[in-house]
């Protein structure tokens, strides 16, 4: 506690801005790809074709009862080899790449839940007010059902959307270099870990909280529209 | 395709002269222990902490707030390197010195684990007390009960039966959470599947036989659990919500 | 227009309809009515396929909905169908409830559609209230423009469920009044209803249901003068002595 030196962090700000950029774009992608690819399970899950319902269930059953840790360095190393059987030649993606698309994949199995449930929460006379009014299953679920699920499940997206800013940290694995990692790298340099560590933990808690409380309101301004 | 499947190299020897799937149970088994350990320390702290915010004490309910918003708002990661690292720096010198050099690995992970699940759960059993009606604890006020009694004797047995599945899916939870103590050393299942890839680059193989080892683990906490529920179960009484997200 | 001739339906083993036969003409208006749990509702969801049912016909326009290679879609915009519940899209003004559907499925352009569904909101005395979301809408001026979103497509007949059920007393009227309103201009009407007061004023015939099964159908004079069935009878006597 003596000697609390903040310089360490002045010195280093860029680099530790720039794992904050990598941690917030990888949120965002993951976020719109896997609400997206969610959506899709979820209407496979409650469509009426029997092996798209097993599909669904399965991949969503999967990614949720596996280490998320160990879906990013599992991702890591066999998309490559996945690549090069289909292209043929060696094509190496990198960590900070890889976690793109293995967040957006992962994710998807939460937010399909998610949105299952907001689905199911909508009244069946509303699918059937749709139907009656001439609409095919498509444009009811496009225009009646899939607004609605959505604007209900907001708050419950978002809460997800905040534990997948979080999560990002877990690129730790591969040695991404996000928020945390830069800090991680940073910390193994100049060996402050006191600074760089309770920095990270309360910019975290900062945005996290800030976001958790916005969604708090979001929430109790949905409940009385409603 | 050009993989190399080899199922048998499970069998083979490592360097300390085990066979990798000794590496694989020992994991397994650092798993369980740190898992089952953590979630008896989530429990017990997060069952407290649940209580508080719903007593009519002010500074009791600010305090379990402030908990679950901090303990929620940090990636676990984070968390145990701050145990690990910086906390035994923050303490008297003494302490410090001690925790870096004598208290085993595993009790701060499984303390840093704990706490960090012990928010989750607050959450849930703070739910679930909400959710009785307040009929309840007038009832048991009425009969002369304190207000802990009430606690005791009336709303926790209730509140506990109606966050049960929301309890289970922590409990399965913490399986997959207890993966991230490795980052703190912990040699447990995600761990020793890190290093028998570095080892033998049989990706797949070891990939699909970790998967089904913690689809297995949450499965078997799942059925103890419902195993539980049902023997509990209050018979005229549907409950049944089912809750509980995370990663 | 609307022709059931022998449609039997399950759900599982439990017989939710028996061999019921009816027809409504153009420009007729016929009143189901019937106990609770007698298939009326079941029935009258048959007539634009929103319930599938195994056995027997039925032709709308000369068209069969049992048919396979009946276009669903284009058969239900042509039959304007009122819920109990009024299921307007709570997500949507009621401008746009009035209007998506013109725009989606018929492909008018949108001014159009909003022109048309701001006449029909004018219709139905409800002019200014287009901006408003449902929610902001008391039950009955609700169930109102429901109604106008059914017209607005231009319907060739159309279907009320209980329209009125889930309605405060107070505000049935303003609801029976728009449909008197339609009547009288001729729409071809199918309505699940227990107001009976409706039936007396614009009803050609009344359907009496139970257990399944069409046990009367006659017209108005004689269904309220003497209804043959004991069922009908007893049915009457109850609903009319409150």
């Amino acid at each position: 506690m003596s000697d609390f030196d903040f310089s360490v962090i002045a010195a280093n700000w860029a680099f530790l801005a720039e794992g904050l950029r990598y941690t917030l774009q990888v949120t965002v992608t993951a976020m719109l790809g896997g609400i997206l690819i969610g959506t899709l399970l979820a209407l496979m899950r409650l469509s009426s074709i029997v092996p798209l319902q097993w599909f669904a269930a399965g991949y969503v059953n999967v990614f949720r009862s596996v280490p998320l840790v160990q879906v990013i360095l599992a991702f890591y190393l066999i998309i490559p080899l996945v690549l090069q059987m289909i292209t043929g030649k060696s094509t190496p993606i990198g960590a900070a790449n890889s976690a793109y698309f293995t967040f957006t994949i992962f994710e998807a199995a939460y937010y399909s839940e998610i949105m299952r449930s907001g689905i199911q929460s909508i009244p069946k006379g509303q699918i059937a007010a749709g139907y009656a009014l001439g609409f095919t299953y498509g444009q009811t679920m496009r225009f009646v059902v899939l607004p609605q699920a959505f604007r209900n499940m907001l708050p419950v997206l978002l809460t997800q959307t905040i534990i997948l800013f979080q999560d990002i940290s877990l690129v730790y694995a591969i040695g991404a270099t996000d928020f945390f990692g830069a800090a991680d790298k940073i910390t193994q340099r100049d060996l402050r870990p006191v600074e760089m560590y309770t920095t990270v933990a309360v910019v975290y808690f900062v945005i996290c909280f800030t976001l958790s409380r916005l969604v708090k309101l979001l929430q109790s301004r949905i409940a009385i529209i409603r | 395709m050009n993989y190399h499947w080899d199922w048998m190299f499970f069998f083979q020897e490592t360097d300390d002269g085990l066979k990798y799937y000794d590496w694989i149970l020992s994991g397994l088994g650092w798993t369980t222990f740190v898992s089952l350990a953590s979630l008896a320390v989530a429990l017990i702290l997060g069952s407290a902490l649940g209580v508080m915010r719903t007593t009519p004490g002010r500074w009791l309910v600010g305090l379990g707030d402030a908990y679950v918003d901090l303990f929620r708002n940090i990636p676990l990661i984070v968390q145990l390197f701050m145990w690990f690292f910086v906390v035994p720096e923050l303490v008297p010198e003494n302490i410090g010195i001690w925790m870096k050099q004598d208290l085993p690995y595993f009790v701060t992970a499984i303390v840093g684990l704990g706490l960090y699940t012990a928010a989750r759960i607050a959450e849930q059993v703070k739910a679930g007390i909400n959710s009785l009606s307040r009929g309840q604890r007038n009832a048991g006020l009425a009969l002369g009960f304190t207000e802990w009694q009430t606690y005791r004797y009336v709303r926790l047995p209730m509140a506990y039966r109606i966050v049960l599945p929301a309890l289970t899916s922590e409990a399965m939870n913490i399986f997959k959470n207890s993966a991230v103590t490795y980052a703190v050393g912990i040699l447990e299942l995600y761990f020793q599947y890190k290093q028998i890839i570095e080892k033998t680059s049989q990706v797949l193989e070891i990939t699909i036989v970790v998967t089904l080892a913690y689809f297995i683990l949450a499965f078997v906490m799942n059925r103890i659990l419902a195993f539980v529920e049902a023997r509990t179960r209050v018979p005229g009484l549907i409950v049944g919500q089912k809750g509980g997200k995370g990663s | 227009m609307i022709e059931i001739k022998n449609v039997s339906k399950w759900y599982g083993s439990f017989q939710v309809l028996t061999d019921c036969t009816t027809q409504v003409s153009k420009s007729e208006v016929v009143v189901v009515c019937g106990p609770s749990g007698s298939g009326k509702s079941t029935l009258i969801k048959c007539v634009n396929a929103l319930e599938p049912f195994q056995q027997g016909s039925i032709v709308v326009n000369g068209i069969a909905v049992e048919d396979p290679k009946t276009d669903l879609p284009k058969l239900r915009a042509k039959v304007g169908m009122v819920f109990q519940n009024f299921e307007l899209f709570p997500h949507m003004t009621i401008t746009d409830n009035l209007a998506i559907a013109q725009i989606k499925v018929l492909g008018r352009g949108r001014e159009e559609a909003v022109d048309k569904g701001l006449k029909l909101l004018d219709r139905v005395g409800l002019k200014s209230q287009a901006a408003k979301f449902p929610g902001q809408l008391s039950g009955g001026q609700q169930q109102r423009v429901a109604i106008a979103r059914a017209l607005a497509m231009d319907p060739i007949c159309m279907l009320f469920d209980e329209p009125t059920s889930a309605l405060d007393p107070e505000m049935i009227n303003e609801v029976l009044d728009v449909m008197v309103q339609l009547a009288h201009e001729g729409m071809t009407m199918m309505c699940v209803t227990h107001e009976m007061g409706f039936a007396r004023k614009v009803a050609n015939r009344v359907i009496f249901m139970d257990r399944g099964a069409i046990v009367e159908d006659a017209a108005k004079e004689d269904f309220f003068g003497q209804p043959r069935s004991e069922r009908a009878q007893t049915f009457l006597a109850k609903i009319l002595n409150h």
